[in-house]
């Protein structure tokens, strides 16, 4: 698997933490364990999104990201387009 | 607002090309308990939750689920993009090429087209929030027979990681009722 594969695995990996630790704290807001697991996987993510971008371009647009030197939005692979098979 | 990322929720592989299950894995993008209907369901019953709470769950297993649907829509894509036409009538899925060639278009695993009668928005919170549990409970009784039709184990790995999330927002829904159910008790004072 290249780098940025990688790369794109770890924001996944940290992504989904947050994603399930979002719901779980939609129905226990008062949950401080869980508020603090949110608030570091949130920031921890935060900034492996901010280096992937730097080096492959926006992984989200309308003003979430930063694209440097030309807009790399429409740049490909596409999500659908990569697939993370072993050989790769 | 909804912002896309230029990602999938969860790492997908697949093996080879294999229309047969493409056929059958489509049902969860266009069907009755697929990922465009439970997204499209909770969306639009969140405007009439009575609770916060349960605006935000709807809210976001709403948005959730569009990630799901896109992952659903990779499958098929990848397991269908270097199909031959042959292989296509072999694996009985000439009917759905002759309208749509390789594209992704939302139908059941029989090619019926999606419609929104497959979802309701009654405006009872308890009404809705037991049909969101019965359809996670649908979404995973059909990633589980997905899962006995398919010979790809890397389809299958992905079918898996979204089998499970059904079984979270389940608990999710169930811990929603509660809420719903202990803010209308607190109404109720005699």
């Amino acid at each position: 698997m290249d780098q940025r594969r990688r790369d794109l695995l770890c924001i996944m990996e940290l992504e989904f933490a947050a994603i399930d630790l979002n719901l779980f704290l939609d129905t226990h807001p008062e949950d401080q364990r869980a508020l603090a697991d949110y608030n570091a996987v949130s920031q921890e993510l935060m900034r492996a999104k901010m280096a992937f971008e730097s080096r492959y371009g926006p992984i989200m647009n309308f003003g979430c990201g930063i694209s440097h030197g030309t807009w790399r939005w429409v740049e490909e692979p596409w999500p659908w387009e990569l697939c993370f098979n072993r050989e790769e | 607002m909804w912002i896309y990322e230029k990602k999938l929720e969860y790492p997908i592989r697949v093996s080879y090309t294999n229309p047969r299950l493409a056929k059958e894995v489509i049902t969860q993008y266009g069907g009755p308990d697929g990922e465009l209907a439970a997204s499209l369901r909770y969306l639009t019953q969140r405007y009439t939750m009575p609770i916060p709470q349960a605006k935000a769950v709807l809210t976001d297993i709403g948005t959730e689920e569009l990630a799901h649907m896109e992952i659903v829509a990779a499958l098929v894509y990848n397991l269908i993009k270097h199909a031959s036409v042959d292989e296509i009538k072999a694996a009985g899925l000439d009917d759905y090429y002759a309208d749509h060639d390789r594209a992704l278009y939302f139908v059941n695993a029989a090619g019926a087209p999606w419609v929104a009668s497959y979802i309701q928005s009654k405006g009872d919170p308890i009404a809705d929030l037991h049909e969101d549990l019965a359809a996670e409970q649908k979404a995973r009784a059909t990633y589980e027979y997905l899962i006995q039709l398919s010979d790809d184990p890397d389809v299958t790995d992905a079918l898996r990681f979204l089998r499970e999330r059904e079984v979270v927002h389940f608990q999710r829904f169930g811990e929603t009722l509660n809420l719903v159910h202990e803010w209308m008790d607190s109404k109720n004072v005699f």
